[in-house]
C-alpha cells in the first residue's frame, strides 16, 4: 500500500494555445489532463469533508453550546466539559464517573490488546514462516479473512449457547462431574467482553503482522541461525523488530476500536458495564447532543493521545 | 528437495488450527441452533430439526419490521457497494499522478477508519439536525410549501446513513487500490497509448481487464461492511430507519427463543453467498 506520492506534484500548466478569453482559458484548464487528477479524488475528498470533518468539527462546537430539554443554543461555555469532569478533583481519591469509565475502558484495552497480540502474531508467524506454498498462504489467510466479512453482532452472539448459564461450557462441566454449580462469569460479564474482542479483532493483528514479516530477506534467518542463533533467539532479535511497523499498525486498530466500542460491552456485558460510547450513546437517547459532544471530544483527544504515542515507536507512512 | 518439518511447526499448526475452530466453531452453533425443534430452547441440545424458527421469522417478529429492515440493508448495501468501487477507482487514479495536497486527502482516510464510530455517528445527526433546523427557517422565510407542510428531517437511509457508511468502506477502497497501482506496471498503458489508444480506450481494453479482480475486492469490502455496520449507523439513520445490524443488536436483549438464530442464519447466509460469488468472480477475472 502506498501514501501515493504524497504532495509532490505540482499542477502543470496545459498546454499552451493562446486563451482568447479568460473563460476559454478556464475551461481549458479544466479538461485538460493536469486537472484530472482534481476531478477524480473530489467525489471522495467530498464525502469525507461532507461526512466526516464537517460532523467533527460540528461536534466540536456543539460541545461548547448550552441546552435544555427542548432545544440547544449556540454559545461558548464550558458547562459540558464542567459536567463530563464534575466531581473527578472534589471527589479524590475516590474516582468519579468518568475515570471509573475510562479505567474500565483502559482494562479492556489492555487484555484485548495483549490477546489479540500473541495470537495474531503466533497466526501471522506460522502463514508467514511455515506454510511453504503461497497457494496454502492464500487459502489459510482467506480461512482468517472471512469472517471479517460477515456480522460482528452475530459473532457476538453465537456465543450465548456456549458460554451461558445452560451452554454448552457448564453442560460439559457438570456432565464430566468437575463442577457442581454451573460457572456464571462465562456470560454477560468482563470475561466474555474480553472474549468476544479476541474473537472479533484479531484479525486486525494478523493482517499487517502477516504483511510486514513477508517482507522479512529469508536470507537474514539463515544468517542468524549460521550464526549460532537458537530459534528463540531468532524470534526475538530478528523477526519480532522487523514486524514491528506490523505490530504497531495493528495495535493501533485494536485499541482504538476497543476504546470507542459500545456494540461488543453492550451486547457481551449484557448492557451492564460501562463504556465511553456508551455513556455518549444514553446521553443521545435524551438528546442531550451538548453533553453527549464534549463526552466526544474527551474521547477523542484520548484516542489522539494514544496513536500519537503509538506512531512514536514506528513511522508509519514507510510501511503503507 | 525439502527439509523435515521442525518441531515448532506442528505447536504452531495446532495452535492455527485452534484459532480457526475458535472463529467458526461459534458460528456453526448458531447455525445449527436455529434448526432447533418448535419445544426447543437457545441452547444445545437440540429437541428435533426444523425449520419453525424460519417459518416465525419469515411471519415477521411481531414488534420491530424485520423484513422492512431487510430490504433497507440490502438496498443500501448494494449502493455502498457501487459507490465504493467507483469513487475508490477514481481516487486510485488521481493518487497515482499525484496532486496537491494527497497526504491531507490520504491521511483524512486513515483518521476515518480510526476515529471511534460512535463520534462520527453523533457528529453525523448533530450535523443533519442543524441542517434540519436551517432548511425549515429558510423554507419557512420562503414560504415554501414543500417545506412549511411536512418536512420533518433530511436525515434518512440514504442521505445520512449512506454518507456514514461511505466513511467507513471508503478508505478500505482506497488502501486496496493503493495495493493495486503499487503493484501495476505502467508498461502496458504505455504500449496502448504507443498503439494509438485513446486515454478512455486504454482505461476499458487495458487497465479495467487488469485490475478487475481487485474491483471484485472493493465491492466485496464496500457490500459486507455496510451489510453488518452497526456502530457507526446508530445515531445517523432518521427515526424508524433502523437498518438489519441495528434491529438484530437492539433484538438481542428483548428475544428469548431461537428466531434470533434464524436471523443470524440467514443474515450470514447473505454474507456467505456475497463473498462466494466475489471469489469465483474474482478467479475468473483473474484467469482471462
Amino acid at each position: 500500500m502506498a501514501g501515493g506520492g504524497a504532495g509532490t506534484s505540482v499542477l502543470l500548466r496545459p498546454p499552451s494555445v493562446p486563451a482568447t478569453t479568460a473563460a476559454g482559458a478556464w475551461l481549458r484548464r479544466l479538461t485538460s489532463r493536469a486537472a484530472a487528477p482534481y476531478w477524480q479524488v473530489a467525489p471522495l475528498a467530498l464525502v469525507f469533508a461532507f461526512f466526516f470533518l464537517l460532523p467533527l468539527a460540528v461536534t466540536v462546537a456543539v460541545s461548547a453550546w448550552r441546552y435544555n430539554e427542548y432545544s440547544m443554543t449556540p454559545a461558548l461555555v464550558g458547562d459540558n466539559y464542567a459536567a463530563v469532569f464534575s466531581g473527578c478533583l472534589t471527589e479524590l481519591p475516590s474516582l468519579c464517573l468518568t475515570f471509573k469509565t475510562y479505567l474500565s475502558t483502559l482494562k479492556f484495552c489492555v487484555l484485548a490488546w495483549l490477546l489479540t497480540l500473541v495470537l495474531g502474531f503466533t497466526v501471522a508467524y506460522f502463514l508467514a514462516f511455515h506454510v511453504r506454498s503461497l497457494t496454502g498462504q492464500v487459502v489459510l489467510f482467506l480461512v482468517c479473512t472471512i469472517p471479517f466479512w460477515t456480522s460482528n453482532v452475530i459473532r457476538m452472539i453465537s456465543w450465548v449457547p456456549l458460554l451461558g448459564r445452560n451452554g454448552l461450557v457448564n453442560s460439559v462441566l457438570l456432565a464430566a462431574g468437575v463442577r457442581r454449580e454451573p460457572f456464571t462469569w462465562l456470560l454477560f460479564s468482563d470475561f466474555s467482553v474480553v472474549l468476544a474482542f479476541v474473537h472479533l479483532y484479531t484479525m486486525f493483528m494478523i493482517v499487517p503482522i502477516f504483511n510486514s514479516m513477508g517482507r522479512i530477506d529469508r536470507a537474514l534467518l539463515e544468517a542468524a541461525r549460521d550464526a549460532g542463533a537458537s530459534g528463540w533467539q531468532t524470534l526475538w532479535n530478528v523477526v519480532v523488530p522487523l514486524s514491528k511497523p506490523g505490530i504497531v499498525i495493528g495495535s493501533i486498530f485494536v485499541v482504538t476500536m476497543v476504546m470507542g466500542d459500545y456494540v461488543t460491552i453492550g451486547v457481551m456485558g449484557g448492557q451492564q458495564i460501562a463504556s465511553v460510547g456508551k455513556v455518549i450513546q444514553v446521553q443521545l437517547s435524551y438528546l442531550q447532543f451538548p453533553l453527549a459532544a464534549a463526552n466526544a471530544v474527551v474521547l477523542l483527544a484520548a484516542v489522539l493521545v494514544v496513536i500519537a504515542t503509538m506512531t512514536r515507536l514506528v513511522d508509519v507512512r514507510k510501511e503503507l | 528437495m525439502r527439509e523435515g518439518r521442525p518441531p515448532a511447526f506442528y505447536a504452531l499448526a495446532a495452535v492455527f488450527g485452534l484459532f480457526v475452530l475458535f472463529l467458526y466453531g461459534p458460528m456453526v452453533t448458531i447455525i445449527v441452533l436455529s434448526f432447533q425443534g418448535p419445544t426447543g430452547g437457545l441452547t444445545l441440545p437440540l429437541h428435533g430439526v426444523s425449520v419453525h424458527w424460519f417459518v416465525r421469522l419469515w411471519d415477521g417478529l411481531g414488534v420491530v419490521d424485520i423484513w422492512a429492515a431487510f430490504g433497507r440493508s440490502l438496498r443500501l448495501g448494494v449502493v455502498v457497494m457501487v459507490l465504493t468501487v467507483v469513487i475508490s477507482l477514481l481516487a486510485g487514479y488521481a493518487f497515482r499522478r499525484g496532486f496537491r495536497g494527497a497526504s491531507v486527502v490520504f491521511y483524512t482516510a486513515v483518521a476515518s477508519l480510526i476515529v471511534p464510530s460512535i463520534i462520527v455517528s453523533l457528529g453525523i445527526a448533530v450535523q443533519f439536525r442543524l441542517l434540519d433546523a436551517a432548511i425549515a427557517w429558510i423554507g419557512g422565510g420562503l414560504g415554501l410549501a414543500a417545506v412549511t407542510e411536512g418536512f420533518t428531517t433530511s436525515a434518512g437511509t440514504f442521505t445520512s446513513g449512506l454518507g456514514a457508511h461511505l466513511t467507513w468502506t471508503l478508505p478500505f477502497g482506497l488502501l486496496i487500490m493503493f495495493a493495486v497501482f503499487n503493484r501495476f506496471d505502467p508498461r502496458y498503458e504505455e504500449a496502448a497509448r504507443d498503439l494509438g489508444a485513446t486515454p478512455w480506450q486504454t482505461f476499458r481494453h487495458v487497465v479495467l481487464p487488469l485490475i478487475a479482480p481487485s474491483l471484485v475486492g472493493i465491492g466485496l469490502f464496500g457490500f459486507t461492511l455496510s451489510w453488518d455496520e452497526a456502530a457507526r449507523s446508530s445515531q445517523a439513520f432518521g427515526s424508524d430507519q433502523n437498518t438489519l445490524p441495528l434491529e438484530l443488536t437492539g433484538l438481542t436483549t428483548t428475544v428469548t427463543n431461537p428466531e434470533i438464530y434464524a436471523l443470524g442464519t440467514v443474515t450470514t447466509t447473505v454474507s456467505f453467498a456475497v463473498i462466494l460469488v466475489s471469489l469465483l468472480l474474482f478467479r475468473t477475472l483473474r484467469r482471462r
